[in-house]
C-alpha cells in the first residue's frame, strides 16, 4: 500500500512538470517583434469593386437617389452666401427658419420668436440656377444641426449686435436690423420692426450648435431658457422647399452701414 | 534564467521521447508574420467621390476597399482588420439607414474590430446600439464607462486575438466626450483619461495577458497643436510604455507615413492615422520571431 501511494504521487509530479513544460515551449512561446513596415494605400479607381459588395449597396443608393433627386422647387437664379454683411441664401435660410419655427415655439410656449440667427460657417453649399431637390437641403446642412429657441436679455443682444460687427461675416440674421455708424457702434436696432428694449426678454431660434458655444457666440451661453424644438434645420429647408413653387430673392437690408 | 530553460527543456524533451513522442514541433523557433489594415473617420462615405470631386476625385469607394482587402489578404491571410471609429455621419446613407448600410459592409469586409468615435453616437447612444445587430464585428473603448448605458457589457475595454498563434490585444480608447457631443446623446457615459487607462490595459494585455503586441485603437486625436495640453495619440504615445502600435482617428490627419514615437521606456511605438472617407487604407506589417536575440539586435522599423 505504501509503495503504491508513493508512485501514484510520482506520476502526479511528471504530469505536472510535463504540462509545465509544454505550456512554456509551445502554447505560451514568447514571440519578439524583428521588423515592422508600415505604409499607406490609397483606394482609387485602379482598384475594380468587388461586385458582391457593389450589388448589395445598388437597392440603397436607388432609394436614397430616387427621394433626394425629385425636383421640389426651383430657383430661377443661384442664391449662394457671399456678401459683406449679409447673403442671399443666409436671408433665405434666416427667414424660412424663423417662419417654420415661429408656429411651433407659439403652440408649445404661447410666445413669438423674435429673431434668427445662424452662421455662416454652417452654410456649405449654394442653392444653384435650377431644380431644387432634398439633396440641396443635404448639401446646405450635412449637419444633424437641430433648432433651439433661447430666451435672452437685453444685454445679450447687445453682446449679439457686437459680435456680428466685431466678426465681420455675413452670418444669417432675420427678425431685427441695426445701422453700424461711423464709430463702428450700433444704432437703431429694431427687433421685429420695434425700438430695441434692453429690459425686454427676446426669443431667438438658433442651432443646438450655437447655444453650445460653437463660433464662440457666448452671448448664447447666458440665455436664460432653452427649448429644444426637435426639428433638424435641414428639414426646416426641406419643408420649405416643399411647400414652395419658386425660391425667391430675398435682399432687404438687415444691416446697414453709414 | 536560460540555462535553467534549457534543463527543463531538455528534461520534458527526454521525457516525451521516453514516451514515444517529439518536442521538436514546439521547439523550431517560429517566425510570422502579422498585417493590420485599418481605416478611420470613414464618415459614412459608401460610393467613391466623382470625378468632378475638387479634392479627391475617384478616390474611395467601399466595393474598392473591399478589394484591396481581398487582394492583400491573398498575399498573407494573416489579417486584422481594425477601424478607429467615426463609421457614422456625412453622407445620406446614414441619415436614412442610421448606420445599417456601414455595419452590414464592414461585416462582408469582415473587419475585426471598432472602437468609438464622437459621431458614433449621432443617433444617440440608443441609435448606436440598435444598428449592432448589424455587426458581425466588435467594438472596443477602455475609457468610456458605459456602466449606466445601454453599453453595458456590451462595448468592452478590450479584446484578445489569436492570429496565427500571435496573440494580439486591442483595447479601444475615445476623445472626450462634454462639448463635442450633446448630453442627450452620450447619456450617462463617464470619459476617462486615456492616460491612465491606457496603463492600465497595458498591465492586463501585456503582464496578465500576456500579449505578444498591444494596439491602441484610438479615437482621442492625432495632435491639438492649438491647444498642447490637450491629450493626442502623439502624447499618449510619450506617456506610456508596451504599446506597440496606436491606431488613431478623429482629427482626420493624412500622414505621408506613420510616424515614430519613443515612448516612457525610449523604446519607439507606431502612431497611424489614414485621413478619413474611406480614401486611404492603413497597413503595418509586423514580423515576428521567437528567438530573442533576432529581436535586440536588429528590430527595424520601415515606414
Amino acid at each position: 500500500m505504501v509503495n503504491l501511494k508513493n508512485y501514484n504521487v510520482g506520476i502526479k509530479f511528471f504530469v505536472l512538470f510535463l504540462t509545465f513544460n509544454l505550456t512554456l515551449s509551445c502554447s505560451q512561446q514568447k514571440l519578439y517583434v524583428t521588423k515592422v513596415e508600415g505604409r499607406e494605400i490609397g483606394i482609387t479607381d485602379k482598384n475594380t469593386g468587388v461586385a458582391s459588395i457593389e450589388n448589395f449597396i445598388k437597392p440603397y443608393r436607388e432609394n436614397i437617389d430616387k427621394d433626394l433627386n425629385a425636383p421640389l422647387a426651383y430657383a430661377p437664379q443661384t442664391l449662394d452666401k457671399n456678401g459683406q454683411w449679409q447673403s442671399t441664401i443666409g436671408n433665405l435660410m434666416s427667414d424660412v427658419t424663423l417662419a417654420k419655427c415661429n408656429p411651433i415655439f407659439l403652440s408649445r410656449e404661447k410666445k413669438p420668436i423674435d429673431i434668427c440667427l445662424l452662421n455662416h460657417g454652417g452654410i456649405r453649399s449654394i442653392i444653384g440656377l435650377g431644380v431644387v431637390t432634398a439633396r440641396t437641403a443635404y448639401e446646405i446642412m450635412p449637419f444633424e444641426n437641430t433648432a433651439y429657441v433661447v430666451a435672452l436679455k437685453g444685454e445679450q443682444i447687445l453682446e449679439m449686435v457686437n459680435y456680428i460687427i466685431s466678426e465681420k461675416k455675413p452670418h444669417p440674421l432675420s427678425g431685427m436690423t441695426f445701422t453700424i455708424g461711423k464709430d463702428n457702434v450700433a444704432k437703431s436696432i429694431m427687433i421685429q420692426k420695434k425700438p430695441f428694449d434692453i429690459n425686454a426678454t427676446y426669443y431667438v431660434v438658433t442651432s443646438d450648435y450655437l447655444i453650445n458655444g460653437g463660433d464662440n457666440m457666448n452671448f448664447f451661453k447666458k440665455a436664460t431658457a432653452k427649448y429644444d424644438l426637435d426639428y433638424k434645420l435641414r428639414n426646416v429647408l426641406i419643408d420649405y422647399f416643399k411647400e414652395t413653387d419658386t425660391i425667391p430673392l430675398i435682399n432687404d437690408k438687415r444691416i446697414n452701414v453709414e | 534564467m536560460e540555462r535553467r530553460e534549457f534543463i527543463q527543456k531538455t528534461a520534458a524533451g527526454t521525457a516525451l521521447v521516453g514516451l514515444g513522442l517529439s518536442l521538436s514541433s514546439f521547439k523550431t523557433v517560429a517566425t510570422k508574420h502579422l498585417t493590420i489594415l485599418h481605416t478611420n473617420d470613414v464618415h459614412s462615405y459608401i460610393d467613391p467621390f466623382p470625378p468632378t470631386h475638387p479634392k479627391n476625385p475617384n478616390m474611395g469607394g467601399v466595393a474598392r476597399r473591399a478589394a484591396l482587402i481581398e487582394s492583400i489578404k491573398k498575399e498573407n491571410p494573416n489579417v486584422l482588420l481594425l477601424d478607429a471609429g467615426d463609421v457614422f455621419q456625412g453622407t445620406p446613407y446614414f441619415n436614412y439607414y442610421g448606420g445599417e448600410l456601414e455595419f452590414k459592409l464592414m461585416s462582408m469586409m469582415q473587419y475585426d474590430l471598432a472602437t468609438m468615435g464622437n459621431h458614433d453616437f449621432d443617433n444617440g447612444i440608443d441609435g448606436f446600439y440598435a444598428q449592432l445587430p448589424n455587426a458581425k464585428f466588435d467594438f472596443v473603448s477602455a475609457n468610456y464607462d458605459f456602466k449606466n448605458t445601454v453599453l453595458n457589457g456590451v462595448v468592452k475595454p478590450y479584446k484578445i486575438f489569436d492570429k496565427d498563434g500571435i496573440k494580439v490585444g486591442v483595447f479601444g480608447l475615445g476623445v472626450e466626450l462634454e462639448g463635442l457631443v450633446d448630453k442627450k446623446n452620450y447619456k450617462e457615459t463617464v470619459y476617462h483619461d486615456p492616460v491612465s487607462v491606457s496603463q492600465d490595459m497595458v498591465r492586463i494585455l501585456k503582464y496578465e495577458q500576456k500579449c505578444d503586441l498591444v494596439i491602441c485603437l484610438s479615437h482621442i486625436g492625432y495632435q491639438y497643436k492649438n491647444e498642447p495640453d490637450k491629450i493626442c495619440d502623439l502624447k499618449l504615445a510619450a506617456l506610456t510604455k508596451d504599446i506597440d502600435l496606436i491606431i488613431g482617428g478623429h482629427t482626420h490627419t493624412f500622414l505621408d507615413k506613420p510616424t515614430v514615437v519613443k515612448n516612457a521606456d525610449g523604446k519607439d511605438v507606431l502612431v497611424n492615422q489614414v485621413g478619413c472617407y474611406g480614401i486611404n487604407l492603413g497597413r503595418i506589417d509586423f514580423y515576428m520571431d521567437s528567438d530573442k536575440s533576432k529581436s535586440a539586435a536588429g528590430r527595424s522599423i520601415v515606414v
